[in-house]
């Protein structure tokens, strides 16, 4: 049999198509490793091993019969644990869903399965995606394939992970203030968030209605490009979708502006490389943006998060009156994280504060879009470095606010809705750990941010470097 | 400085819906004053000219047409994550 170990969707669709492996010894093999691997990483909350198989046993009878199969057809995947599946438990890694098996499936996962692709597992996350480490999880703490006494970065850090250690060619995270791109980053892979509005998010549990994205996380920006194609477009059931439009800016000649005060970066070589001519441009105030970021967001999140009661679905508490019943299920089965969040939010959004901080914080997002606007003038895509630093070590970042502070690089980009990816770009010398480049678009020209990222992995081999497990 | 008490801390809890201990209450009453100080920040964005921002697709009023969907889920399987139920229905404790 083929050599199977991290293969591109390209790859594997060749190797099936060309009936040197089977469907089924695909998603054996990808079983077969985290079987083996998977208690060292921690990176998956449950691994569907039977349906997965049967899934690809219908693949393998339609090449024997000599039909054609669709690029995505019989590829293995796994999904962060945000995404409603049908059938498969789904607890957003909160002992709030601890028993919850949906009745029926997001949009992008029946899309992926009407493409033929197979979930194998679902991963691991900060509790509701709250978090930048995954180490608020209420279940377990994912390793760094890089180095296990490292976090994946969060909160997409078991999809990240997974694909690092390859549990899957490809995984589905979510992006509320960075929660791809910067485990994406932390773990040597590809990670994309794209327009608001690109993605469905019906069957996603929410976060931030106004910030959460829906992106791949994959070995290249070529998978990730492949993944968004099949997962993005209208959705009668999410109004804020808009329209397909896949047309790059194919001028050929890009503008890049690197963001100032990251010119002397590492992981600015990557872009030199390719475009000599960079300029330098204004980010916005990235404290400015956090700010803002930290108080919209978890008003959002208290919002959001009033659906779990303990009565429709979900765990809860014995109590004898409904009040009870409410906050005895809220502080039984919420994580510390998902309490400070909500009391953040209630906070922000109650009488007396309302104009002080939620109004306040809408405004500035309104300023934070106009210097984008502004920034964009002077060039095509803008270049940071996904994060500040290397993936940091498990309890490093114990203060909330100290781990608030990682999302610095990547909030703006929700803030204003804009498409952005990270993608590997160089090493940390210290701690030899991945370092993610983040190119951030125009609102809507997903297809751009692309396009330049595949120009850098067609000249580097940052994305090819693996993990030794 | 913003300086949450335990009072104050205590009445957002109950509008959130959040039982805390007394250890709790403490931890949050000094965790979220340093988080509220920190996004005092954004007091100090000039603001006077712009309208707030509730939204970045532009998009409004999205319409579908008014027609009636058949439900594929059974009654038994969109009941079935609930945490208590009797005859089809959701339980709860006493209302009243």
């Amino acid at each position: 049999m083929a050599a199977l170990e991290y293969l591109s969707i390209q790859q594997a669709h060749d190797l099936l198509v060309s009936k040197q492996v089977s469907a089924t010894e695909l998603v054996q093999y990808y079983l077969d490793r985290i079987a083996k691997y998977d208690d060292k990483i921690n990176a998956c909350l449950y691994v569907r091993k039977k349906n997965a198989i049967k899934q690809a046993e219908k693949v393998d009878a339609k090449i024997a019969r000599g039909e054609q199969i669709g690029l995505l057809e019989g590829i293995p995947y796994t999904a962060k644990d945000m995404f409603l599946t049908a059938g498969v438990p789904t607890t957003a890694a909160s002992k709030i869903l601890k028993n919850f098996v949906p009745p029926h499936s997001a949009t992008v996962i029946d899309k992926l399965k009407s493409a033929g692709a197979i979930l194998i597992a679902k991963v691991n996350q900060d509790e509701f995606a709250h978090g930048g480490s995954t180490e608020n999880s209420a279940y377990k703490k994912t390793a760094n394939p890089w180095n296990k006494n490292h976090v994946p970065g969060g909160s997409s850090g078991g999809s990240a992970a997974a694909v690092a250690a390859d549990f899957g060619i490809f995984s589905l995270g979510t992006d509320t203030g960075g929660s791809i791109r910067q485990p994406a980053s932390y773990c040597g892979v590809t990670g994309l968030k794209p327009t608001y509005g690109r993605v469905s998010r019906y069957g996603v549990v929410a976060m931030a209605s106004s910030f959460d994205c829906i992106g791949p996380l994959a070995r290249s920006a070529e998978d990730a490009e492949i993944v968004l194609k099949a997962i993005e477009g209208r959705d009668v059931m999410d109004s804020t979708t808009i329209p397909s439009n896949f047309k790059a800016n194919h001028s050929g000649q890009y503008k890049v502006g690197i963001a100032a005060g990251y010119t002397d970066n590492i992981v600015m070589d990557a872009v030199r490389q390719h475009y000599p001519n960079t300029t330098e441009v204004e980010l916005p105030s990235g404290e400015l943006a956090l700010a803002a970021y930290y108080v919209l967001v978890p008003s959002e999140i208290s919002s959001n998060l009033e659906r779990y009661d303990g009565i429709r679905y979900g765990a809860r508490s014995k109590a004898t009156s409904l009040n009870d019943t409410y906050t005895k299920t809220r502080d039984e089965f919420f994580g510390p994280e998902v309490k400070r969040r909500n009391m953040i939010g209630t906070y922000s959004l109650s009488a007396g504060y309302y104009d002080a901080y939620y109004e306040k914080a809408m405004r500035v997002r309104t300023v934070l879009r106009e210097q984008f606007n502004t920034a964009f003038e002077a060039c095509d895509v803008i270049v940071t470095p996904t994060t500040l630093g290397p993936a940091f070590a498990f309890g490093a970042k114990a203060d909330p606010l100290n781990m608030y502070k990682e999302d610095i690089l990547t909030v703006s980009s929700n803030l204003a809705g804009l498409p952005a990816i990270s993608i590997p770009a160089g090493f940390d010398e210290a701690t030899k750990l991945p370092l993610g480049l983040q190119i951030i678009g125009r609102q809507g020209e997903d297809a751009t941010v692309l396009e330049i990222a595949k120009q850098i992995q067609a000249n580097s081999d940052w994305h090819q470097r693996r993990p030794k497990l | 400085m913003a300086k949450l008490s335990k009072q104050e801390i205590e009445h957002v809890a109950r509008l959130a819906r959040i039982g805390l201990s007394e250890k709790e209450v403490a931890s949050l009453a000094t965790q979220t004053s340093s988080i509220l100080d920190f996004v005092e920040t954004i007091q100090a964005s000039d603001t006077e000219t712009v309208e707030p921002t509730n939204q970045v697709t532009g998009l409004s009023d999205v319409w579908r047409e008014d027609r009636v969907v058949k439900c594929k889920l059974t009654r038994e399987q969109l009941l079935a994550n609930a945490p208590e139920q009797e005859n089809g229905y959701i339980k709860v404790p006493k209302v009243l």
